[in-house]
């Protein structure tokens, strides 16, 4: 194995925890991704990894723990943290009432990227993830598969050095899932983003990840590539190595308040 | 920082240009008020003495598409909140008062042109100013309005969690500061409870330095009613800026 020094990495996270009361979120965690690399965050509802993402994206702050993301340290140095990477949350964000073009504008500004540099970067994505006849349409009339593209394109209009994916590819169908990990890869080899994603698909992170950690409980319960997993729990697949790690046991999670609005929601919309 | 709240104000008026039912549905409300109560309780307004109903209601209608409109832009927060778009304004390195300061502005913007499409509407029904250069600073005080009511819809949507409670703050807030601010019925000689209650709604100050600029029938005083409003929607701004900055998502 080559030597790693601290330049090394896009994320570092030592001793890591998390409390919401007397509840513990993210437990005393320990791991880093190397630079360049695409990462996957694995674990069961519940267990801890969109906790994680906030603390690591300055969303959150930790109860105790040191991280440093892209060398900056997200609780003391909020802003060069916040420009140093892009993320793509779990539930759509975009604006229904703004167009492609204008969601991808908001963005640039509110990231002081300058105006020249800013539209010529927006053609560029928005050819790249195939939405350019579409750049002037509301968002509001595109799918899911679209909206998804759209936000992996406004993740990266200010060039950030990681690109964080809270399951990008939930609730969509086969062939839009393999064409944004199409773009997912062609960045990771183009550009050298370090990519750290989530998913329950396990194929998925069998197919895409170089690393991956496996979260439960809060705890760390394993890292190493798919085939290092696989090898350990003497399992074929990922998907069963996974669930030898993390057990079979159904998490409930009880329903937020995004949960029973997004419920209204689609109620209203039908 | 000053594009950033551009780029924030921008987008709360594209989103109210381009919600047609929410611009035809926040009009057809005034215009019934001022039809069906103008024309209905005139005949009985003019009886006492009191001179054109229309001349007094027109006024109190403006104020009242001011106050349902800001205060909504204020609430929008919450939608945003449920529907992720608050998350991308909130880990963009920009200051949450930016954010704040942007979507305030833009909301009290929406507002004092719904208040200005309202008195228009009011022309038509055959309301007349006193002066036509007294429409300045009416429209000033349309826009503290607007801000006031959208800073308060900013403060109670940083402290809820879903659309669950905005029934409720119609009904409880909403409608009691619009009844008893004086913007059905004149102040003057309201028994001394109720004037007592009206002089607690800081909207009664708009409304009657509203009916000070376009009728000429202040009944508190305009630099009273001005340093009112003036304190109240500093204090509101403040206090909403202070729970905005507290979100967490």
């Amino acid at each position: 194995m080559k030597k790693t020094s601290d330049a090394d990495y896009a994320i570092r996270v030592s001793n890591l925890t998390k409390k919401f009361g007397s509840f513990v979120a993210v437990d005393n965690i320990s791991f880093s991704v190397e630079k360049g690399k695409i990462f996957a965050f694995l674990g069961p509802n519940g267990a801890g990894k969109t906790t994680t993402i906030k603390m690591l994206t300055t969303l959150l702050n930790p109860t105790s723990g040191v991280m440093s993301v892209n060398g900056f340290d997200p609780v003391r140095n909020e802003g060069d943290t916040r420009k140093s990477f892009g993320i793509v949350f779990q539930d759509p964000s975009l604006d229904d009432e703004l167009t492609a073009y204008e969601n991808l504008e908001f963005h640039g500004v509110l990231y002081r990227v300058p105006k020249k540099i800013l539209k010529k970067k927006i053609d560029e994505l928005l050819k790249f993830i195939e939405l350019w006849d579409r750049r002037n349409d509301l968002v509001k009339h595109f799918s899911g598969g679209m909206k998804r593209r759209l936000e992996i394109a406004r993740g990266l209009i200010h060039e950030p050095q990681i690109l964080f994916l809270d399951e990008p590819t939930l609730g969509l169908d086969p062939q839009t899932r393999n064409h944004i990990w199409g773009y997912i890869k062609n960045l990771n080899s183009r550009k050298k983003i370090t990519v750290f994603f989530t998913t329950h698909y396990m194929e998925e992170a069998d197919r895409i990840a170089e690393n991956i950690a496996v979260i439960d409980h809060g705890k760390i319960v394993a890292t190493g590539s798919p085939s290092e997993l696989k090898k350990r729990t003497r399992k074929k697949s990922l998907e069963d190595a996974f669930l030898k790690l993390t057990g079979r046991r159904i998490r409930e999670e009880e329903a937020t308040g995004a949960d029973r609005m997004r419920m209204g929601r689609r109620v209203w919309h039908r | 920082m000053s594009t950033v709240i551009y780029i924030l104000w921008l987008r709360q008026l594209k989103r109210y240009f381009r919600s047609k039912s929410r611009i035809i549905g926040s009009l057809g409300q005034p215009l019934l008020f001022l039809l069906a109560l103008g024309y209905g309780f005139g005949p009985i307004f003019e009886k006492a003495g009191q001179g054109s109903y229309i001349q007094f209601l027109a006024p109190g209608i403006v104020a009242m598409s001011i106050i349902f409109t800001s205060l909504f832009s204020g609430i929008e927060i919450i939608w945003d909140k449920q529907f992720g778009f608050l998350k991308e304004t909130l880990v963009a390195p920009v200051s949450r008062l930016s954010i704040m300061i942007g979507r305030t502005l833009g909301g009290a913007t929406v507002g004092t042109m719904q208040g200005v499409i309202v008195l228009l509407i009011s022309f038509i029904v055959g309301f007349r100013p006193i002066s036509w250069i007294l429409i300045i600073p009416a429209v000033l005080i349309m826009a503290i309005i607007a801000l006031l009511f959208t800073a308060l819809g900013t403060a109670i949507a940083s402290r809820l969690e879903d659309m669950q409670g905005f029934q409720l703050i119609m009904n409880f807030l909403v409608m009691p500061l619009f009844f008893l601010s004086g913007a059905l019925f004149p102040l003057k000689q309201m028994p001394a409870t109720l004037l007592f209650v009206a002089k607690m709604d800081p909207l009664s100050y708009g409304v009657d330095a509203l009916h000070y600029f376009l009728t000429g029938q202040g009944a508190l005083g305009i630099h009273y009613d001005f340093l009112v409003l003036v304190v109240v929607t500093g204090t509101l701004l403040f206090i909403g800026s202070y729970l905005f900055s507290k979100i967490e998502i």
